[in-house]
């Protein structure tokens, strides 16, 4: 605790911006719809991070709140998207994104 | 009683529902009786308002019953209600009189069409439409009114549609009253932009107040709506088509209903008139003059034994205008309700002839009928005295009244009414002489009989059917008795209609002392003394009696020999008022169309189509951007959320 108390918060956002970019690149250059999907989750997760830690270095409670709602939409999200991964791994083979272009203009 | 009002056009309108729906089914002849019971109903209903409205004191005669809340817009108010005054009730009285004999008649003449019922639909319908014009206490209603007539002469005139020359003149009437309603609805417009009331009590407690460019507006806007309806010149020309549908409809249309809204709107809407400009009561009484006698003109020449009705009543009808622009009103309603009578009369009369000739209609046909038909002929006789204006006949009274008021506006017009009059003598007696005198012209094939007739028909190819008989020889027949019946009851009432108004004794002016609190706002009180006004009344009758007596010299005594002289092709033709209209309209006119269509076309919705294709390319377009590779929108996504954190940390919103 006593580490942690003496750190100050440039580490965690540089981890979170970190994981962030990583999420961020990752949804960009993968084709495969579940890698897609753990990247999304990555930059949610980057982002909490962050919440955390402007939170303490802020002295407000509002960043941890925030946070729980994260995760719960986070949950929820889950939720939807695997199940409509589950169901394009059922149709088709293999779960590449670049495929489902039928809402092309 | 007076809450019962509504009950005078709820018949009519039930009987119309009733064979919309039942009409087929009934058949003939059960669903033309229907109709007339309809129709006898609003009689009834009409008198009882009538007999309960002479009980109350003079000005206590005016009753409002409002139904319901029709049109309520903010300032804009508008009952559904009607107005039972001396005026509506006048008119009621007689429009249904009429039309219920009209009905009786149509059971007979009608024997045998395939539409038997429709027409009976349409007839209910007519008479409830009129109604409505009469009865509305307000313009709007009175508006409804005058649209449902204009819909009905549409339908009734070109009732046998399967010919073309009906359907057109269908279409001609229609068109034609467009006009007039066009000025009509201006005239509401502007009377609610003026008075913010449309409702006749309203209009009338408010009309002093207008100023006069208003008023004169309001009126000459009225004027031209009732120059429409009521056929004055320029806007005649549908009237003597509108003979095109069955000769009870051509009854209905001239006598009772529809040409008589012209008059009764601008007896109605009197205190506006009073308000306006002097040049508009002139400009009515003018245009009245000149009807009359152009439409006299016209019906010297005709052989067509509607077609001489139709232009007579077209000239009537210019009298009666004629006494409104002179100011009299009272008189103006007193004609309108002899010529129902005897106009009515003649229309039916020859729709009986008509019938007994096999439907033969040219008047060169015909001549001799008396002895074969006794009771149309001596019916018809009746009506001709009484248009004529021979003394103790209705019209006698009236048309003479109506020169004399128009003597105190204007000599001049005064002198082209008396023409008018003798011309009106002239033309019927010649129909009288041609139709029910001197030898038969039917006992013979056509050919023989008439050649010039045959040889017109050879040329233009018609065939017998409406308008034309057989070519054969013709057995002329007293027609059944549902047609005489009705012939014999409007005789009585042609001969004596005119005591209504007697101008022999002050007491004899019933309908003067009736209509006094309606109309009292615009009449004119003539001042002369009373040698005056009868010298001017022996005048009157005397150009009548000249007229006869010149057509009996011309048509029965010297047999027709010099009936080239007068029955000149440009009065056959109508001035060529009509085929010049149809000259400019196919020419000059048409390309003027075809120029607005180019415009309508090429310049309005070029601009709207160029604004849809200009949206169709650029969408066209725009939506490439849709890629459907959902990397694609993430991209997006990330793209936007960095320029927007680079705006923010730019402009330091903190």
């Amino acid at each position: 605790m006593m580490l942690a108390a003496s750190m100050g918060s440039e580490p965690y956002l540089i981890l979170g911006a970190i994981l962030f970019t990583m999420g961020a690149v990752g949804l960009l250059v993968r084709r495969n719809a579940l890698v897609m999907f753990m990247c999304v989750e990555l930059m949610l997760n980057a982002v909490n991070l962050s919440f955390v830690a402007l939170s303490r270095e802020l002295d407000d409670l509002g960043g941890q709140i925030a946070v729980f709602f994260v995760l719960v939409v986070a949950a929820a999200e889950v939720v939807v998207g695997l199940g409509i991964i589950v169901s394009i791994f059922r149709r088709r083979q293999g779960a590449t994104a670049d495929d489902l272009s039928v809402l092309k203009g | 009683m007076n809450d019962l009002i509504w009950l005078i056009p709820a018949f009519p309108l039930a009987g119309f529902l009733f064979l919309v729906v039942f009409g087929r089914r009934l058949g003939e002849p059960l669903a033309g009786w229907l109709a007339t019971a309809a129709v006898a109903g609003s009689f009834a209903a009409s008198v009882a308002t009538f007999i309960a409205l002479q009980g109350e004191t003079v000005h206590e005669r005016a009753y409002t019953v409002t139904l319901w809340e029709w049109l309520p817009v903010g300032g804009f108010q508008v009952d559904f209600g009607f107005l039972a005054d001396p005026l509506s009730i006048t008119m009621c009285l007689f429009v249904t009189g009429i039309a219920t004999l009209i009905h009786l008649y149509s059971i007979g003449y009608m024997h045998g069409d395939p539409k038997f019922s429709k027409f009976f639909l349409y007839l209910n319908l007519f008479v409830f439409s009129m109604l409505m014009l009469v009865l509305g206490d307000n313009m709007l209603i009175t508006f409804l009114g005058w649209e449902g007539v204009g819909a009905c002469s549409y339908f009734l005139i070109s009732f046998w549609h399967t010919d073309d020359a009906n359907a057109s003149a269908g279409k001609k009437a229609f068109v034609t009253n467009r006009i007039g309603d066009f000025g009509f609805m201006v005239a509401i417009f502007f009377t609610f932009a003026a008075l913010g009331t449309i409702n006749y009590t309203g209009i009338v407690a408010a009309s002093p107040s207008l100023a006069t460019t208003t008023a004169t507006v309001i009126a000459a806007m009225l004027f031209l709506g009732a120059c429409g309806k009521s056929a004055q010149l320029p806007l005649y020309v549908w009237l003597p088509d509108a003979m095109a549908g069955p000769t009870p409809v051509s009854a209905l249309i001239h006598a009772a209903t529809m040409v008589t809204g012209g008059v009764y709107l601008l007896a109605r809407m009197n205190p506006v008139i009073a308000e306006a400009a002097s040049w508009v009561p002139w400009m009515i009484a003018i245009v009245g003059a000149l009807t009359a006698l152009f439409a006299a003109t016209i019906a010297v020449a005709q052989n067509d034994i509607k077609k001489v009705l139709a232009y007579s009543t077209v000239s009537q009808l210019g009298f009666m205008f004629l006494a409104i622009g002179s100011g009299a009103y009272v008189a103006a309603l007193f004609h309108m309700i002899t010529h129902a009578f005897f106009k009515g009369l003649l229309f039916l009369g020859s729709g009986s002839v008509i019938h007994g000739m096999e439907g033969e209609q040219d008047m060169r046909r015909m001549g001799g009928l008396f002895k074969k038909m006794p009771i149309t002929a001596v019916t018809f006789m009746v009506g001709w005295l009484a248009i004529a204006g021979f003394p103790f006949f209705a019209g006698f009274f009236s048309k003479d009244e109506i020169l004399l008021f128009a003597f105190d506006k204007s000599p001049v017009l005064w002198g082209i009414g008396m023409v008018a009059a003798l011309l009106t003598g002239f033309y019927m007696t010649r129909q009288v002489i041609m139709v029910f005198f001197g030898k038969p012209r039917w006992d013979r094939p056509l050919e023989e009989a008439v050649p010039e007739l045959h040889a017109e028909r050879e040329a233009a190819g018609i065939h017998p059917g409406h308008g034309a008989g057989p070519t054969g020889e013709i057995h002329p027949h007293e027609s059944p008795w549902t047609m005489t019946l009705p012939l014999i009851v409007l005789g009585p009432l042609a001969l004596l209609g005119g005591w209504l108004n007697s101008a022999f004794w002050d007491k004899g002016k019933f309908l003067e002392h009736w209509l006094e609190p309606v109309i009292e706002f615009g009449e004119h009180h003539l001042v002369a003394p009373t040698s005056e006004k009868i010298l001017l009344g022996v005048g009157a009758t005397l150009m009548g009696l000249i007229g006869m007596a010149a057509a009996w010299f011309v048509y029965a005594k010297n047999k027709g020999e010099a009936k080239d002289k007068i029955e000149l092709k440009v009065l056959l033709k109508g001035w060529y008022y009509d085929s010049s209209i149809a000259a400019f309209m196919g020419g000059p006119g048409r390309k003027g169309f075809d120029a607005i269509a180019w415009f309508d076309k090429h310049i309005i919705d070029g601009a709207v189509n160029g604004v849809a294709s200009v949206v169709k390319v650029s969408s066209d377009k725009g939506r490439t951007v849709q890629t459907g590779y959902v990397r694609n929108y993430a991209l997006g996504l990330l793209v936007g959320a960095i320029l927007v954190a680079f705006f923010i940390l730019t402009k330091a919103v903190y």
